[in-house]
């Protein structure tokens, strides 16, 4: 193999891990909820292939089993990846030079693989749209990977994976910890400690990711407006800052 | 095909498109022009609130007002947090803490404590 590639793939390996060992248990369990609603493992495969978005397919599984009609699964859909969303925005400017990459990497800007993306520093001479790719390549992988393997074996075997996928719980603990000593201001964690903690107070699981993060957005906007009005009444001199 | 095949089939699609769809829309919307300069800012404060936001995403099923009261993620995250800024070795922190949840859960090891 040609040398770059094996360091690409070599180092995307190595950050995607700690998600491999998340995606393989919970895609597992996706599996298993699948095959035990009754469902061939064949539309597990399907599901993790094309949708590729955890929360969804879990609930998929629970409005297929209550016989949900399409508009239900449309609208549901939508408003639980609503947030993905606001993923993009900040991938904007990262994917802009990815060319024939860039479908790819938007449709598997999962919460995890936005959380790598984000946060990981590109290794020297890499091209970037490639290790990107790899990165994601990787973890769309593991997912599905997971979810045959439960769909398939989960019933058959006995595996005690209880607990393991709070590695992805960990990794956004290290990767929150690593973006603020890399930030200057505290204002977004302020404002996650905000949303998050409204939101698990207030409401329902399912929908505690997009209001956490609609309030936290609104929060940081609100913030940002009332900065911009001091900052401009008190320095009416220094116009360069806001052009 | 059977009602029941194509009936899973639409969904499949139906769900596939609309989640691609929650995630190409900024770049429809703002590919070719720039962004307002208020959001370019609140979008640099995005990643990290979105990152910390996960977190609590991650316990939105803990029973707090049920024994052990979500005591095993509270411990474990404050160890993951002690860990990494002392040793800033992110597998170590991840792995350590991971293998810990897993033992205090299987093992039900707070529940022991309260009960």
């Amino acid at each position: 193999m040609d040398p770059e590639n094996k360091m690409i793939i070599l180092s995307a390996f190595k950050i995607t891990f700690p998600v491999l060992l998340g995606y393989i248990p919970l895609g597992i369990a996706f599996g298993l909820l699948l095959s035990g609603a009754g469902y061939h493992w064949s539309y597990a495969l399907l599901m993790s292939i094309f949708i590729y978005a955890g929360s969804v397919q879990f609930i998929s599984v629970a409005l297929l089993v209550a016989g949900a009609g399409l508009t239900e699964f449309l609208i549901i859909t939508l408003l639980i990846n609503l947030r993905h969303s606001f993923y993009g925005l900040s991938m904007i400017a990262r994917f802009s030079d990815a060319g024939k990459f860039k479908p790819y990497l938007i449709f598997a800007l999962t919460d995890e693989t936005y959380a790598l993306l984000i946060t990981t520093e590109l290794p020297e001479n890499v091209p970037k749209s490639k290790f990107y790719f790899s990165i994601a390549v990787m973890n769309h992988f593991y997912w599905v990977a997971g979810s045959i393997l439960g769909a398939v074996l989960g019933s058959v075997i006995d595996l005690d994976l209880k607990g393991m996928a709070f590695v992805l719980t960990a990794l956004f603990v290290v990767l929150t910890i690593e973006q603020y000593y890399h930030s200057n201001t505290r204002v977004p964690f302020i404002a996650a400690i905000g949303a998050g903690g409204i939101s698990l107070a207030l409401f329902s699981p399912e929908n505690i990711l997009l209001f956490s993060i609609l309030i936290g957005t609104l929060f940081l906007a609100v913030y940002e407006k009332i900065a911009r009005s001091k900052n401009i009444s008190m320095s009416t001199t220094d116009q360069k800052e806001w052009p | 095909m059977t009602n029941e095949v194509l009936y899973l089939l639409t969904v499949i699609t139906v769900v596939a498109i609309a989640t691609f769809i929650t995630r190409v829309l900024p770049f429809v919307l703002f590919n070719s022009k720039e962004p307002p300069v208020s959001m370019s800012k609140i979008e640099k404060d995005l990643p990290p609130m979105i990152l910390l936001i996960l977190v609590f995403y991650c316990l939105k099923d803990v029973q707090w007002s049920q024994p052990p009261y979500g005591s095993p993620e509270v411990v474990t995250i404050a160890v993951v947090t002690i860990l990494h800024v002392l040793k800033r070795n992110t597998l170590l922190s991840i792995f350590i803490g991971t293998g810990l949840y897993m033992l205090l859960v299987q093992h039900d090891v707070f529940l022991l404590f309260f009960s």
